[in-house]
């Protein structure tokens, strides 16, 4: 039994898709900040892919100093307001706090960071400075975390930049990926809205870079090139009656979801396929937009999925039902989804194997495939001389990010096969500290 | 049987919780609802000629999520009419004749203290508080602090109370002054039948950084308050422990005042000789029914010491309290930390590196946390025990056979005074100290 209306209204929308992370108040944020106990050395730091300085922010906001406690956030994260919705706090900092070993509640780094991001963008307040002006320009591929983070970290340090984005909208997957109840729209743009009026870098929306011609167009105008473009669409199941009606991608539904929000359609019966992070959300999602059954189906056993527990609990609390030991073989229906054909599954001998003699249907509208995205090799194999790995990964120097192409840096989903927010943003900042390093040579 | 009463210079009381003369005294109302609530007695809010208060009146200090941890006011002494206050002083003691009514006093004047009294007998007090202390506002026109710093006049005073009171006189002294001896004896001498203290202490408690105008802000000016609150119950303990321990002075009962919030705060200040405490802070931040709990507190150590009147207890801390030079220079404790309680916050080894004396190491091994006592270097100092967040986690170990004992002031009559710190007398034997430089390989 779902428990949720199908949203007809924006509120209702709202409502069913509830933040996870919900705003501090300022009463919180002190009580909160206080417990900290500034740590020496502190974990938290340590755990976090940005290094942000954890204990000092926190510090800053028990002191009422909130732009210095957000300045020390953007400082090491250009998505600072983002990643402190976003992160998965409980396997980062927040799953570093030592009150862990205390079984006292951790502190909430994530919404404390927040608390304080979004003052200072809520107040406009200009707290960074661009560089002194080079005479070098760089072009970005993608106005993803990662390209957001390198073009921010490229303008303090003077350079021009163009980002070159084939979307309508920056931030890529955080604003057209990332479930509704995690993070808002709004929420998204407006940091994006405030690095970009206060470090001017250029966003030139609906220029995909797709071919070969475009590329060398870049490589004459730029003196450096950094690949931002993160993943493809969701990888085909190459299943008999993939191509019906009905059935998504997880990654399309999202973006679909986040753009039409309770304008969306979602039917009545819904499986969703697969078993990592982006199935819960796309499950859960599901369940929330009104449908009155979604099942999640993975092929393994719950314990092998790649979910983290906390996203599996979210999603059955919506009301999702999971299958597990599963694998589709087939799509049926007339035209339309009508099911999914199922084989069970059995780990023979520590492998996987189908068993097809116990098959059967599980009657729904929709299909969701969350099974992964493709990965963009035909954008890279019009670049000379990138490698990737047996992946489909950029290959890149570990420090500078820089690819086997000099003039090309790269970031994100694109070298790490689909990672977190915080990770692309990191790439991002490496990159263009990269990029400097090797102009000014 | 535990009996809290008290007999405190003739003053009784149905137990040792009064109201400090402050605010919350301030109305028959008021002190009626304290009494009821389970309060012994009140200090009334200080009589005198009337005055006229500014608006605002109170400032505070927060400390962390703690709000008011320290509390500076620039009140004066009560604003309402003389006649009101003593009408209701008799209602009060209508309806509690068992309860202690102290009404305290400030005027300047013999022939005004002379009056002021025979008015507060004829309403029914059972003593009178000498305000000596208030240290703002008053002290400016003579009075308050402005006597209490003044042994010589402060006696004078004391000895026209006298004469004129046929109810007890407790004095009340300031702790605005270096030397609290002198005017504890000077009252002693001048006759007072008892001594409060401590008054609040003068204080800034902090300034507004857009008006640059000190808390409270009185129409973008400020004046100094008077400081009170938790914060100050230390400075008041010593005081304390200053008249208690003095000959002559002791042979007067003390009331102890500053500070006090809990059962403990009472139980220490009776150890240190208090045979009366007195609250204001902690009311006006949580409100009379505080007082459930400090004499729910203070009955639960009484029946697990059992001890059956406070008077069982009263200064039994003082022998324990003496000068420097009598402490054994042999006793030695050394930090142990409970491996199975850490939580890796590291803040005893960097409170100990920085801040006192190297005596703690972190593993070689990153993703270990947990931090050993470098026992040749380790002074018992106690900060790692202090810094450290976990309950019982760091504790100090006795680690000398307890069979040796010498003083400083018994090296100095022998003239065995070691002169280096790598001595065994000194007891700085085999203890690294880094050197400078290595202060920057970290």
């Amino acid at each position: 039994m779902a428990q949720y209306k199908r949203p007809t209204s924006e509120a209702e929308f709202k409502k069913n898709f509830k933040q996870k992370k919900p705003l501090m108040n300022d009463t919180e944020a002190h009580y909160e900040s206080s417990r900290c106990l500034f740590c020496y050395d502190a974990p938290c730091v340590q755990a976090c892919p940005t290094h942000i300085d954890i204990p000092l922010f926190i510090k800053q906001i028990q002191t009422n100093n909130i732009t210095g406690a957000s300045k020390t956030i953007f400082d090491s994260n250009w998505l600072g307001n983002a990643c402190g919705i976003v992160c998965p706090t409980g396997v980062l900092c927040v799953g570093a706090c030592v009150y862990n070993h205390q079984d006292v509640p951790p502190i909430q780094i994530g919404r404390l960071q927040n608390y304080a991001t979004n003052k200072v963008i809520d107040s406009g307040k200009e707290i960074f400075k661009v560089g002194e002006t080079k005479n070098n320009k760089i072009a970005i591929v993608g106005a993803g975390p990662a390209g957001i983070a390198c073009a921010c970290e490229l303008r303090t340090l003077g350079y021009e930049v163009d980002i070159f984005e084939a979307k309508d909208k920056p931030t890529g997957l955080t604003v057209h990926g990332i479930a509704p109840y995690k993070i808002t729209n709004e929420e998204v743009l407006k940091e994006v809205e405030y690095l970009q009026n206060q470090l001017g870098f250029n966003i030139k929306y609906h220029s995909p870079i797709t071919s070969k011609e475009q590329l060398q167009q870049l490589e004459k105008e730029y003196d450096a090139i950094f690949l931002g473009v993160g993943l493809g669409n969701t990888a085909s199941l190459e299943l008999e009656g993939e191509d019906k009606d009905g059935v998504i991608g997880a990654v399309e539904f999202i973006e679909e979801l986040r753009m039409k929000q309770h304008l969306l359609k979602v039917p009545r019966k819904v499986v969703v396929i697969g078993g990592g992070n982006t199935a819960m959300d796309a499950a859960s999602e599901a369940a929330r937009m009104g449908a009155r059954k979604t099942v999640l189906a993975y092929r393994n056993s719950k314990e092998k999925m790649g979910a983290y527990g906390f996203e599996y609990d979210f999603a059955i609390s919506a009301g999702v039902d999971s299958l597990f030991n599963v694998t589709p073989i087939a799509i049926v229906g007339n035209g339309k989804v009508e099911g999914v054909k199922f084989a069970k599954t059995e780990t023979v001998d520590g492998k996987l194997q189908i068993n097809m003699k116990n098959v059967f249907i599980v009657k729904c509208d929709m299909v969701i495939k969350a099974t992964g995205q493709s990965k963009k090799g035909s954008l890279f194999s019009l670049i000379d001389d990138l490698r990737i790995d047996n992946l489909t990964r950029i290959v890149v120097n570990k420090e500078s990010f820089q690819t086997s192409n000099k003039k090309y840096f790269a970031g994100g989903d694109a070298i790490n096969g689909g990672a977190e927010v915080v990770n692309a943003v990191y790439d991002g900042k490496m990159a263009a500290q990269g990029i400097h390093s090797w102009l000014i040579k | 049987m535990i009996d809290l009463s008290i007999n405190f210079a003739g003053i009784k009381s149905p137990n040792p919780f009064w109201l400090a003369s402050a605010p919350p005294t301030n109305s028959g109302y008021q002190v009626m609802k304290a009494f009821d609530a389970g309060w012994g007695g009140a200090v009334w809010k200080t009589l005198g000629v009337p005055v006229i208060n500014v608006s605002s009146r109170y400032g505070s200090i927060d400390y962390r999520n703690t709000k008011m941890m320290g509390f500076n006011n620039i009140e004066l002494i009560t604003d309402r009419p003389l006649a009101d206050n003593l009408r209701e002083i008799e209602e009060v003691k209508k309806y509690f004749p068992d309860h202690a009514v102290i009404a305290s006093l400030m005027v300047e004047s013999r022939a005004e203290w002379e009056q002021i009294i025979k008015d507060v007998e004829n309403a029914g007090a059972d003593g009178i508080e000498l305000n000596f202390g208030c240290p703002h506002g008053m002290c400016e026109r003579g009075m308050g602090s402005a006597v209490g710093q003044e042994p010589e006049v402060l006696k004078t005073i004391v000895e026209w109370v006298k004469e004129a009171a046929n109810i007890p006189v407790i004095t009340k002294l300031s702790p605005n002054i270096s030397h609290i001896i002198d005017p504890g004896l000077a009252a002693v001498q001048g006759g007072t039948d008892a001594i409060s203290l401590i008054n609040t202490i003068k204080s800034i408690v902090g300034i507004d950084l857009d008006s640059y105008a000190p808390y409270p802000i009185v129409d973008g000016k400020g004046s100094n308050g008077g400081y009170c609150g938790p914060a100050v119950k230390p400075i008041a303990l010593h005081m304390l422990k200053d008249l208690a321990q003095h000959t002559e002075i002791s042979k007067v009962p003390i009331s102890g005042i500053g500070g006090i919030e809990t059962w403990r705060d009472v139980v220490e200040f009776i150890l240190l000789g208090a045979t009366s405490v007195q609250v204001c802070t902690a009311v006006m931040h949580y409100g009379f029914g505080i007082v459930r709990e400090i004499e729910a507190g203070l009955r639960q150590f009484m029946e697990e010491k059992g001890y059956n009147t406070i008077y069982d207890f009263a200064g039994k801390a003082l022998p324990n309290v003496m000068e420097w030079k009598y402490l054994n220079l042999k006793h030695k404790v050394i930090a142990e930390i409970n491996k199975d309680k850490c939580i890796g916050c590291d803040l005893c080894y960097i409170a100990c590196d920085d801040g006192a004396h190297q005596a703690i190491s972190l593993p070689k091994d990153v993703d270990n946390r947990i931090p050993s006592i470098i026992e040749e270097n380790c002074v018992g100092c106690n900060l790692c025990s202090l810094v450290c967040p976990v309950e019982n986690c760091i504790t100090m170990v006795k680690i000398d056979d307890g069979t040796e004992h010498i003083t400083w002031n018994e090296r100095t009559l022998n003239d065995d005074v070691p002169t280096t710190f790598d001595d065994d007398r000194a007891g700085g034997k085999g203890h690294f100290v880094p050197k400078p430089t290595d202060a920057l390989k970290k």
